[in-house]
């Protein structure tokens, strides 16, 4: 369900389990929709013998598309008007991410009510994985 | 540097079924599929119209990942590309399957920090402007992309 003006107010946080025991199969298949075949996402023995890492790791894009889903499931898809990320840490195999949309600001503009979202994945450690921000047209 | 060439990238309701499910996103069943409108990072899949994505395999071409050796391709530098700093995108309206975008990348500011989990890093942005079969914008995304001197410390 999508939220509407009348019923949120600033400071309300909504959080959603984005993945738990993240699979090296759903990085592959990210490869396969996006487009981007970067060995560092689906070649492990590259990553450790190739390129310096231990393993494969997610694609930033990846992450912003699961932490995404905060997004359209407060807005619908069709009605983000923004959405942008800053990737802090890596995401591996195996590791849980949450996300967490905090209300920001809900405002008039153009004759449509806008909210403001500040967003943050973090990992089973804690550690933030992504910070961003949305805005999304809402219901009165 | 410049790469301004227009990509076309028709928007397809089947793309966008296996692109939603590639990021765990069920909230579209089946049915729905023809009329909804593509999650806000579907914009990057982009790359599968683009001939010329270095990320992709090419006919001929040696390409990098393990098969006979761990690289694939010996002697050139083992980071492919970099890594991914920030990204942004901003909508005029949403996009949706029947949509043929002409897409153009822009080369945006680059500027320099240094780390100490991975040395000097290098950072490029690119502006990349999605218009419609009308012409009108659809969609701006900025990409912040990260060169570093070495792979990232994981300790």
């Amino acid at each position: 369900m999508t939220i509407k003006a009348s019923e949120i107010k600033v400071g309300d946080t909504f959080e959603e389990v984005l993945v738990e025991d993240l699979k090296r199969t759903q990085l592959v298949m990210y490869s396969g929709t996006s487009g981007d075949y970067n060995p560092l996402h689906t070649d492990d023995v590259y990553c450790r013998e190739a390129a310096g890492y231990p393993g494969v790791f997610a694609h930033g894009m990846l992450t912003m598309g699961m932490t995404g889903r905060v997004v359209t499931n407060l807005f619908g898809a069709e009605n983000v008007k923004k959405y942008g990320v800053r990737f802090t840490n890596q995401v591996w195999p195996g590791d849980d991410l949450k996300g967490a949309a905090v209300i920001e600001d809900i405002r008039q503009e153009g004759g449509e009510t806008l909210v403001d979202l500040k967003i943050t994945t973090t990992n089973q450690n804690g550690d933030v994985v992504v910070t961003g921000n949305a805005t999304g047209r809402v219901d009165a | 540097m410049t790469d301004e060439k227009t990509i076309t990238m028709p928007v397809e309701a089947t793309h966008i079924m296996m692109f939603r499910r590639s990021i765990g996103d069920f909230s579209v069943d089946d049915t729905g599929l023809e009329d909804a409108a593509a999650p806000p990072t579907f914009p990057q899949s982009v790359a599968q119209f683009d001939k010329d994505y270095f990320l992709r395999i090419k006919p001929g071409e040696a390409w990098f990942g393990s098969g006979k050796n761990p690289s694939g391709v010996e002697g050139q530098a083992a980071s492919s590309g970099g890594l991914h700093a920030e990204q942004h995108f901003e909508f005029e309206r949403p996009i949706r399957p029947g949509d043929v975008l002409s897409v153009v990348t822009k080369p945006g500011k680059t500027w320099e920090k240094e780390s100490k989990r991975a040395g000097k890093l290098m950072f490029s942005e690119r502006i990349t402007e999605y218009r419609d079969q009308n012409g009108e914008l659809v969609c701006t995304a900025r990409g912040v992309g990260v060169k570093t001197e070495r792979p990232v410390d994981q300790g």
